[in-house]
């Protein structure tokens, strides 16, 4: 699939295949469509059929009009734009749902919309979580994964067009995934909601991100392979394997789209969480620590603070992870050693998790005037002081007694957010801070000053949140255990819900602020892009002159 | 051959893996500190920093 094996004049091999692919595929989109009873299965096969068919529509027009013919001598960053635009416009769409439940939380009354029951809260937050987690995380993970691996491997990303088809199939998974949730296409599991076909159709999009990864490393001029890739690769490799294994499943139908899991009971409910919780282990963790790895040493302009470090952060981090997830399980029917062993895990992992922060808080040695003189070096600073709180926090609630109280209740949200909202939300925001200049070729973003007004607005907003959500997950908590002297339950559930009014309000707020500091930024990147680019000879001449002036 | 008990399994499972883990963990440590590739390590730390032209994969 490489274009060097493009003779002059020929068709790219690349893109040949993919037209080949996407012409079937639509074939069988057809044919499912036509032949199947079900109306949300039809409705998808749709989707798919409009997808398919403008793939090949603009394949076509490529192919005939002689483009798709990458430079091999440049990286491959169009796909890398392509994949900003998408963090961006993702992230605001899965945070403006997340204020929509939010308010539903807080005004059930008002924000309850009867005639329409694809708004109901239980369609709508798995929109917000998957939106935020899969379609914002997953859209900036590919996109500086294929922009860390081209610039340390020193090599153009492999596979031609593959590139694009994994960003593109992906945002087919998204749509997919995001109207099934509002028709009431779902598996019931957090975090793996979509149905069978949906997760066949990751798996191919998976798979083949796999293969440009290990393509483009496999292409490298650098023979270590520096230790941002490896994070992404554990990233990459540990998401399909989890992805794969919970999803097994049987459908109803080759032409329905329900299906159930090979798992049933405690069994079911181990694997599940063994895979949600290797979601934040590995796509919220592994992964953005990859973007740590890269972009807190580029824009502090040092070197990583201890590479061994980094080394021994990465092997304990990804082994200990892997057998967390039992303390999501804590008095259930799970074995108690069990139980005892999730938690165990989990409270070595605070050794990796504070490792891996102090190297990159670290990194700043030499640099810290950065915080008070460039705002998006801040954001990624307070993003690694945000993972280090929830690393902490984490572990402290995996112990079966502090769960005792915790679980169920606001805290695990609050928890959630300042990990989600500060760690991965923040040094998401430096890196695509960092990217657009890169991409776009400008020396500067539109305005320093707007990145101030978005940091300490999303950081308010991140505070208003957490704060809330102890206040009244511990509230609720105590509440739950609460008995009369007679020894029944003091209070109702309800009573516990209307006890939460006010602390849900604030937490509308905290995150409007944060929804507002992103739309913000989506201004100012925009703004940005739009910019006049520095031409290479401008920058060129300026240098010089830059160094005879200071 | 003795039976292929829920007791048995589990207590292979938890003491091979504790032998396995300690094993894993000592050998990247070693790994990591090891004296030669110093040298390496120091050069990897600068990695982001090296390209002067962000354009070009030579």
């Amino acid at each position: 699939m490489q274009q060097s094996l493009v003779k002059e004049g020929g068709a790219p091999l690349d893109a040949v295949i993919l037209l080949a692919f996407t012409c079937l595929g639509a074939l069988g989109a057809l044919l499912a469509t036509a032949f199947s009873a079900d109306p949300l299965f039809r409705f998808h096969g749709y989707v798919f059929l409009i997808a398919f068919i403008v793939a090949a529509g603009v394949l076509t027009v490529g192919i005939s009009s002689g483009r798709f013919r990458g430079d091999p001598k440049s990286y491959e960053d169009g796909v890398i734009r392509a994949g900003v635009i998408a963090t961006m416009f993702w992230g605001v769409v899965g945070m403006l749902v997340g204020v929509v439940i939010a308010a539903q939380l807080s005004f059930p009354r008002i924000f309850y919309f009867p005639e329409f029951g694809w708004l109901n809260f239980g369609r709508l937050r798995p929109l917000h979580t998957s939106g935020v987690i899969f379609a914002f995380g997953g859209n900036a993970l590919i996109a500086t994964s294929f922009y860390v691996v081209q610039r340390t491997c020193r090599a153009r990303l492999a596979g031609g067009l593959a590139g694009w088809f994994v960003f593109w199939g992906y945002q087919l998974f998204i749509v997919l995934a995001a109207t099934g949730y509002l028709l009431g296409v779902t598996q019931g599991q957090e975090y793996a909601e979509p149905e069978w076909y949906i997760d066949l159709w990751l798996t191919v999009v998976w798979v083949a991100y796999l293969l440009v990864f290990l393509g483009t490393i496999w292409k490298r001029k650098e023979p270590h392979i520096y230790v941002a890739n490896w994070f992404y690769l554990a990233f990459i490799v540990t998401i399909a394997m989890l992805h794969i294994v919970n999803n097994l499943a049987l459908p109803v139908g080759l032409l329905n789209h329900r299906s159930y899991s090979l798992f049933a009971g405690v069994q079911n409910a181990l694997t599940q969480w063994w895979y949600g919780h290797n979601a934040v282990g590995f796509f919220l963790t592994a992964g953005f620590l990859a973007i740590m790895y890269y972009f807190v040493p580029k824009r502090a302009e040092r070197p990583v603070y201890s590479y061994r470090l980094s080394i021994v952060h990465f092997w304990a981090l990804i082994f200990i992870y892997i057998w967390a997830g039992p303390h999501h399980l804590h008095y259930t029917a799970l074995p108690m050693w069990t139980q005892t062993l999730g938690a165990t895990f989990s409270i070595m992992l605070w050794m990796p998790s504070w490792g891996g922060m102090i190297n990159g808080l670290m990194t700043l040695s030499g640099a810290w005037d950065k915080l008070r003189t460039d705002p998006v070096m801040r954001m990624l600073v307070v993003s690694i002081a945000f993972y280090g709180m929830s690393t902490f926090e984490g572990p402290m609630m995996s112990i079966r007694e502090v769960n005792a109280l915790s679980h169920y209740t606001d805290w695990t949200i609050g928890h959630v957010h300042s990990g989600a909202l500060g760690w991965v939300g923040f040094v998401t925001f430096g890196a695509m801070y960092c990217l657009v200049p890169w991409l776009w070729k400008k020396d500067r973003l539109y305005s320093d000053r707007l990145v101030e007004w978005h940091f300490w607005i999303a950081t308010t907003g991140i505070l208003l949140y957490i704060t809330a959500m102890w206040v009244s997950g511990i509230m609720e908590g105590l509440m739950w255990r609460e008995y009369t002297p007679q020894g029944f339950l003091a209070n109702s559930f309800v009573e516990t819900v209307s006890a939460k009014h006010v602390e849900n309000i604030v937490r509308t707020i905290g995150g409007l602020m944060y929804l507002t500091g992103a739309l913000i930024m989506s201004y100012n990147l925009w703004r940005t892009i739009r910019m006049p680019s520095t031409s290479k000879e401008d920058s060129a001449a300026a240098l010089p002159a830059m160094a005879v002036a200071s | 051959m003795s039976a292929l008990t829920y007791e048995t399994v589990a207590r292979a499972a938890q003491q091979g893996g504790t032998v396995y883990f300690a094993i894993l963990f000592l050998g990247g440590l070693v790994y990591a500190l090891w004296p030669r590739n110093r040298e390496a390590f120091n050069r990897l730390a600068h990695v982001p920093l090296e390209q002067e032209d962000d354009d070009v994969p030579a």
